[in-house]
């Protein structure tokens, strides 16, 4: 049994849809199979973004081709940018003017979006960042990784902020995060990270092809030129120190009421549960086959999948393992996600780590081998 | 009395008033030439009436505090991506005025590439550029605008273009892309020049209104801090040395037939300079 936790949201009409059988008159398919990269874009066009910037880089190309035609199509603005760091930049620009914007890449397009990220979280603009990650470091390669959590969830730009990051486990629920992603981003006016993986983006699956619009209002900070107005100035800057302390306090301050109001998380087969698994993302898919294969040895697992990675589910995780005997973070990472499992549990079960790098990803036989040993070594320190 | 104020009293005649868009005084250092570039684009906007229609991207450098003194909306952007953040704005806002003012350590350096794609895309916005030939903000150091021998806190003996590189005339290298539909180099120099300055400043955002595609105004400009010099040693420098390397005039004007010679496809033979 699945238990997804997460704010009520309403469930607006079904306005678009991707390409069906005889045209846009056809009639709607129930499922249709579409990539995890085109479903995403698709899923922000329905949700009405006004403006796309990216960058061609594998294992993301086809969201940025998919918008290349989608949003010329609905006379809104897509531009291939020289880089990644242009491509968030003119992300910043639109955003300041009102536009709601997405940019997307993967992990090294990621790492040159970093400055700007810090400096739209310090001017308060919104925006949604796709990172479908690959392995790394440098250029890596372009298989399927997790090494970006730490980057998304503590890093990327310098100075003291942080951003939501929503981490679907599915093509079908990354449709509905992406409009999340644009609710938060909105509602904190901040930047949004939605993190995927390059078997996300590039794996084709079934879904219903229902994506959500989403209404715009127009808020009293954007920039439109000062008629009637006073002028109105979008900065990070605040040279001196009291003034700059105060503005990080009220971004402080935002932070706690996304950590207080936006935790999610998806609880599986945890109510007896011995052994929690913790995964986001495709490492949570392997983990839901683990979890099967161990219950049908015989073992008592659950899944924990932390949905927004930040603000991380610390509490509700550590409700759900206080009956374990060990927690075991499966990730396609050396661990990073399990640094956040730790702070979670503070001691009070074992907690383990098993993971893949590179653009290998974890077998489930692997994670239930790693999830006897967790057990006996959890018997072990019980001792 | 002096003969100004009799004027004034006597026939009500406005001799000078601050535009109305430089809402306060600027904090420039005294003979730098920011204040005067300021006052010539506050001065076209009015003119043109388009204050309350502009965006400003502003950049970083010591103009980093231009929203401080300019009545426009404005958004900051990091150091060299103005024209990346300029091409955001004006490309969901089609309809307002959007220009940036950068400096040349800001727009010639670390914002290479964002400038050079914007133009070459043609994007519909208006470029102050102001070249002082020095990182003026942090401190003097040397920026590819510097000219050759010109001592810089980072260019101790002067700058040696065997391990530095040549200065980089930017704008007459932008002229060469079709998107640009104006580009031209003036300079504050002197009365005379800095009404050229606003003229072409003024054309530039006659440009953009025309929406044809890019349009940039170089302004040569002072940095009696970083140059070691007093405000009228700067404006002497400026004219005697600084304009000799970098001339101003106009590069392109593409609505009035200005523009330089380029190769066309199938005749590779031609000279890319031979326009200039
Ligand atoms: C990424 C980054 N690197 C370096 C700096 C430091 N910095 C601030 S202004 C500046 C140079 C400004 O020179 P210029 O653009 O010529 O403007 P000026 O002050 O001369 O008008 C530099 C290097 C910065 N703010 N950000
Ligand atoms: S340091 Fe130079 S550029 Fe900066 S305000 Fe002073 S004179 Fe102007
Ligand atoms: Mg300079």
């Amino acid at each position: 049994m699945t238990v997804v936790h997460q704010r009520a949201a309403a469930r607006p009409q079904i306005v678009a849809s991707p390409p069906r059988a005889g045209g846009a008159a056809g009639p709607l398919p129930d499922r249709v199979l579409m990539k995890g990269n085109e479903a995403i874009a698709e899923a922000a066009v329905a949700a009405g973004c006004d403006a796309y910037f990216g960058y061609p880089i594998t294992p993301q190309a086809e969201l940025l081709e998919w918008m290349a035609r989608r949003m010329p199509e609905e006379g809104r603005v897509f531009v291939q940018a020289e880089s990644e760091l242009a491509a968030i930049n003119m992300a910043l620009g639109a955003s300041a003017a009102g536009a709601r914007v997405l940019v997307s890449s993967s992990s090294p397009g990621i790492s040159l979006m970093a400055e700007a990220m810090s400096y739209m979280a310090g001017s308060r603009l919104p925006v949604v960042l796709v990172n479908v990650m690959r392995g790394g470091p440098g250029l890596g390669s372009i298989g399927a990784a997790q090494g970006d959590y730490l980057q998304a969830t503590k890093g990327h730009g310098h100075g003291d902020y942080k951003v939501p990051v929503l981490a679907p486990s599915s093509i079908a629920e990354a449709i509905d995060l992406v409009r999340d992603a644009f609710i938060l981003a909105e509602r904190y006016r901040t930047p949004v990270i939605l993190l995927a993986d390059g078997i996300l983006g590039q794996a084709m699956e079934p879904v219903a092809p229902a994506f959500r619009r989403l209404d715009k209002s127009t808020p009293d900070w954007i920039l439109d030129g000062a008629a009637g107005r006073a002028p109105r100035v979008l900065k990070s800057l605040h040279l001196q120190p009291e003034a700059l302390e105060e503005h990080d306090l009220a971004l402080q301050a935002v932070y706690e009421q996304i950590a207080a109001n936006e935790q999610r998380w998806a609880a599986e087969q945890l109510d007896d549960a011995e052994v929690v698994l913790v995964a986001y993302g495709t490492a949570a898919r392997v983990a839901r086959t683990a979890v099967e294969r161990a219950r049908a040895d015989g073992i008592r697992a659950g899944l924990f999948r932390p949905i927004t990675l930040w603000p991380f589910p610390a509490h509700p995780l550590r409700d759900a393992a206080k009956g374990a005997r060990a927690v075991l973070a499966v990730e396609m990472s050396a661990g990073q996600m399990v640094e956040d499992v730790r702070l979670a549990i503070e001691g009070a079960v074992p907690v383990f780590h098993h993971g893949r790098m590179g653009g290998m990803v974890p077998s489930p036989d692997g994670v239930v081998a790693a999830m006897r040993r967790a057990l006996a070594a959890g018997e072990e320190a019980g001792r | 009395m002096t003969a100004t104020e009799h004027v004034t009293e006597q026939e009500g005649r406005t001799i000078y008033r601050r535009p109305l868009l430089l809402s306060k005084p600027t904090t420039y250092c005294p003979g730098c030439g920011h204040g005067i570039v300021h006052r010539l684009l506050a001065e076209v906007l009015e003119e043109l009436g388009l204050g309350a229609k502009t965006i400003l991207v502003g950049s970083v450098g010591c103009s980093v505090f231009a929203y401080d003194f300019l009545a426009l909306d404005s958004v900051e952007s990091p150091h060299g991506r103005a024209a990346a953040v300029a091409t955001g704005v004006k490309r969901y806002r089609p309809d307002k005025v959007v220009l940036t003012y950068q400096g040349d350590g800001d727009l010639a350096a670390i914002g290479t590439a964002e400038i050079v794609h914007a133009a070459a895309r043609g994007e519909r916005f208006t470029v102050i550029f102001v070249n002082n030939g020095i990182y003026g903000m942090t401190g003097g150091q040397m920026a590819p605008t510097t000219l050759a021998g010109q001592r810089t806190t980072s260019s101790p003996r002067g700058r040696d273009v065997e391990t530095t590189g040549y200065p980089l005339p930017v704008t007459e290298m932008l002229s060469l892309l079709p998107g640009v539909q104006y580009a031209a180099r003036a300079s504050v120099g002197d009365p005379v020049l800095v009404g050229k300055a606003k003229q072409s400043i003024k054309r530039a955002f006659e440009i953009q209104l025309e929406g044809k595609g890019f349009s940039i105004v170089e302004v040569l400009s002072t940095c009696p801090v970083g140059w070691g010099l007093t405000p009228s040693e700067s404006m002497e420098r400026l004219r005697d040395t600084v304009m000799t390397a970098y001339p101003v005039g106009t590069f392109v004007d593409r609505p009035r037939g200005i523009a330089p010679k380029l190769p066309q496809p199938g005749s590779p033979t031609r000279s890319i300079t031979e326009g200039f």
